[in-house]
């Protein structure tokens, strides 16, 4: 009976939404709308919960916290704070900590959301670059990508900041040295972000309208844009067989995505909440309220601004800072602190605009590589990885010396040296490890699986017998495109006149023949076909008493 | 003696005999040896017990007058706290060298450690051991203590005390687990990298605050699991191994299931 009711409730509602908005058509079109299977796909998934959580725990702090400077004297737990006199905005950090029912809890889970946000994206966009999930069409969702990725740093910047500790000041007066760092406009810039010299007493709410409005508001729209290119474009998928550039491999949206997407939320918001309710993060009170003179050891920013920290530790101070016609240059924190994110991001934002000049390939890619088959790219990304993870570590450099008792001085230098070589070294070990997996493929492809099985000729001939691939294990190894480098063409053209981007084409060959000149080029049918008939004896299988075994002569 | 001589070639002779040397050296070093045990309470005494053990201990390095040399610091008027710190903490005697001298089980007993200090403290005036009243976590003021700790112990020995590095292998040791009354005689004396708070910088009530805001850290955080005290790169390596760790793992589960 209910059913019924309910049935006729939901039917008649969906009728009357679709007669006024045509709403039927688009679900109708979404509930089909395919996708295909892997975990991997699910890590900007990851991304896209813990941003919920982040807006729902984010709106429920926004309700107790005051952003503002003024000095009060705190009343209340914990003992070590009570009476001092400090900011609003760390005072309200404080009662919404001990105070607000729930609300310790709140702030845990929006702190660990935010670092789960954070290692979520770089491992998308991993997944991504070493796919090559940004080739055509997919470059400007790439860039919509790269840009939540900095919008993302930028939201946990103005975030940790808000509570006014000491260790989100000493956070806050690093960036007022790397923005004075920056040559003639640095001071008058630092005076404008402050309101004054730092620290001032505006900082605070112009960081807090930037967290809770302008950066999540900007992620919010990008990640609608993002979300519908993703629509736009259909899913990538991995290779295997049947699977083209032309057709999408996989389940409806509705009901398996439904429901294993609803699930996922599920699982992200469960294993967050755990984390907020077991792990202390972001302890506030330990620090104590901001003042600019004590700086506490292991004073480091969250995991994904650590890298910044480590380049700056790693440069050397002296000598690096000069004085230019009464101006100051001062290399020794804008290299670290400006230069270095800036090849970083450089490198996200034009990296598949560089690959697709230096492939010349204007086809669209709808099927995913598998990483050993562009060996170069595979490389740059883990040399990037490696110079990030070189940098995160220098960050640490303390904890490191305390852990593992060695001198920071010895770490430090070991790092000066291995931030020059680690990424070279592991740009050639990941080159040759593709290069070499590549070949294994050939191999596998030309001449089939071992068995283990000995067998011996009538001649007296021993020969080990191989299994040929079956079809969906040819099919992943053969289809893929091993580019060769461009080729120039002549410096002049029929007539001997001298032809104009002559000079532009043979620098992009240049950058083309890194790319492509070291390459494993797939099995052809016609190599298929000789390897066969060449070791047709491979192919004896179970029928041992087979007329060859006399002949002897195939080998 | 015919009997022992018959038997001197016998195999287990060696081993009897080693037996034997082992029991008269230990004998003779037992009897030889500086004991504690006739210490009494006389001031005088202990000094003395305490110049005898001095200089079978401590006076290879600071020499027989604890005027120590070129490389070893003299004990002339470091006080009966310095002593007390060091080697009641198992710092002194040094086990090795390094770059600095590590914490480790006591060498000697309270007692002894007493006798140690007077006698270093008869040497010359110095800081005395604090009293119990001067130590006590529950007389002091943990906010204000946090406040002194901030601006003077914190750059070394992080927020709450979790520990820090110095340069070339030096370290500022974590607070962790420390006796208040060697807390405050570090304050007090400066051992190795740490620089001396006296009273005219830090007063006693306010060496007491600290300690008071150190006992505040025994009982963990209120929001669970402290991961250490070491801040936002302990938070940062949980938030992928355990968070992501999880995640990744879920997200493997959910996409297995259907193909």
């Amino acid at each position: 009976m209910s059913t019924t009711t309910t049935e006729r409730a939901a039917a008649g509602t969906a009728d009357y939404l679709d007669q006024r908005t045509g709403l039927g058509k688009a679900v109708k079109e979404f509930a089909r709308k395919t996708f295909p299977d892997h975990w991997s796909f699910l890590l900007g998934e990851i991304a896209l919960y813990s941003l919920i959580v982040l807006i729902l725990s984010g709106f429920f702090l926004t309700m107790f916290f005051v952003p503002s400077m003024t000095l009060v004297t705190h009343d209340g737990p914990p003992a070590t704070m009570d009476g001092v006199l400090m900011s609003e905005a760390f005072s309200s950090t404080l009662r919404t900590s001990f105070e607000v029912r729930g609300g310790l809890l709140m702030r845990q889970i929006h702190h660990w959301a935010a670092l789960l946000f954070m290692a979520s994206i770089v491992t998308h966009m991993m997944r991504v670059f070493f796919t090559g999930a940004f080739r055509k069409p997919r470059e400007l969702n790439w860039l919509v990508g790269t840009t939540l990725l900095i919008l993302g740093l930028a939201a946990g910047f103005t975030g940790y900041s808000l509570p006014d500790d000491v260790l989100s000041g000493n956070g806050l007066r690093i960036t007022d040295g790397v923005i004075k760092s920056i040559p003639i406009i640095g001071s008058y810039l630092s005076y404008f972000v402050f309101g004054g010299e730092f620290p001032g007493e505006d900082i605070i709410p112009r960081l807090f309208t930037l967290h809770i409005f302008v950066v999540p508001g900007l992620i919010l729209a990008l990640v609608g844009v993002h979300l519908f290119m993703l629509v736009l474009h259909k899913h990538t998928q991995y290779p295997g067989g049947g699977r083209k550039d032309t057709n999408v491999v996989g389940f409806p949206l509705f009901p398996v995505y439904t429901a294993k997407a609803g699930g996922f939320f599920f699982i992200v918001f469960g294993v967050i909440a755990l984390m907020g309710a077991t792990m202390a993060i972001n302890n506030v009170w330990n620090y104590g309220p901001f003042d600019p003179s004590p700086v506490s050891a292991g004073a480091q920013p969250d995991w994904y601004m650590l890298f910044l920290e480590g380049s700056l530790r790693l440069m050397p101070g002296q000598g690096t800072e000069w004085v230019i016609g009464g101006y100051t240059l001062s290399l020794n924190i804008l290299v670290p602190a400006v230069i270095v994110p800036g090849i970083l991001f450089t490198f996200l934002f034009v990296y598949p605009f560089v690959e697709a000049a230096v492939t010349k390939d204007k086809r669209e890619h709808h099927v995913l590589d598998r990483p050993r088959n562009v060996p170069v790219r595979t490389a740059l990304g883990v040399a990037f990885l490696t110079a990030f993870i070189i940098l995160a570590l220098a960050g640490s450099n303390d904890l490191i010396a305390t852990h593992f008792s060695l001198s920071i001085n010895a770490i430090t230098w070991a790092f000066r040296i291995l931030i020059f070589v680690g990424p070279w070294f592991a740009f050639w070990v990941t080159k040759r490890i593709c290069l070499g997996l590549q070949r294994k493929d050939r191999e596998l492809v030309l001449h089939g699986h071992e068995t283990g099985r000995i067998v011996r000729f009538a001649n007296g001939e021993y020969i080990e017998v191989h299994r040929p691939l079956d079809d969906q294990e040819r099919w992943l190894r053969v289809n893929y495109d091993a580019h060769r480098p461009l080729e120039v063409e002549p410096a002049t053209d029929s007539r001997g006149v001298r032809r104009k981007g002559y000079k532009q084409d043979r620098r992009m060959a240049r950058l083309s023949r890194f790319f492509y000149e070291d390459r494993v080029e797939p099995v052809t049918p016609a190599e298929l076909e000789a390897a066969h008939s060449h070791g047709a004896h491979d192919e004896i299988g179970a029928a041992a008493g087979r007329e060859e075994i006399g002949s002897g002569s195939t080998h | 003696m015919k009997a022992l001589a018959a038997r001197r070639h016998h195999r287990f002779a060696p081993v009897v005999l080693l037996l034997l040397a082992l029991l008269v050296t230990g004998g003779v070093y037992a009897l030889l040896a500086p004991s504690p045990a006739s210490a009494d309470s006389a001031s005088t005494q202990d000094i003395e017990t305490g110049k005898k053990l001095f200089q079978a201990n401590c006076a290879t390095c600071h020499g027989p007058n604890a005027e120590g040399s070129d490389t070893v610091p003299s004990l002339v008027g470091v006080g009966a706290a310095a002593v007390d710190f060091q080697v009641s903490t198992g710092r002194m005697p040094m086990a090795a060298n390094g770059p600095q001298a590590i914490e480790k089980p006591a060498q000697f007993d309270a007692e002894q450690t007493s006798q140690l200090a007077a006698y270093v403290a008869s040497l010359g005036t110095g800081p005395a051991i604090p009293t119990a009243d001067q130590v006590d976590p529950a007389k002091g003021d943990a906010a204000s203590g946090a406040a002194i700790f901030r601006t003077n112990c914190a750059m070394c020995h992080n927020a709450v005390g979790a520990g820090g590095a110095l340069s070339e292998g030096k370290f500022a040791p974590a607070l962790t687990d420390v006796d208040p009354r060697n807390i405050y005689q570090a304050m007090l004396t400066g051992p190795q990298s740490m620089p001396v708070f006296n009273d005219a910088n830090v007063s006693p009530d306010e060496k007491r605050d600290i300690i008071a805001y150190l006992a505040e850290q025994h009982d963990g955080s209120a929001g669970g699991l402290t991961l250490g005290a070491l801040g936002p790169v302990s938070e940062g390596l949980w938030a992928w191994v355990v968070g992501l760790g999880l995640l990744i793992g879920a997200a493997v589960w959910i996409g297995a299931k259907s193909s």
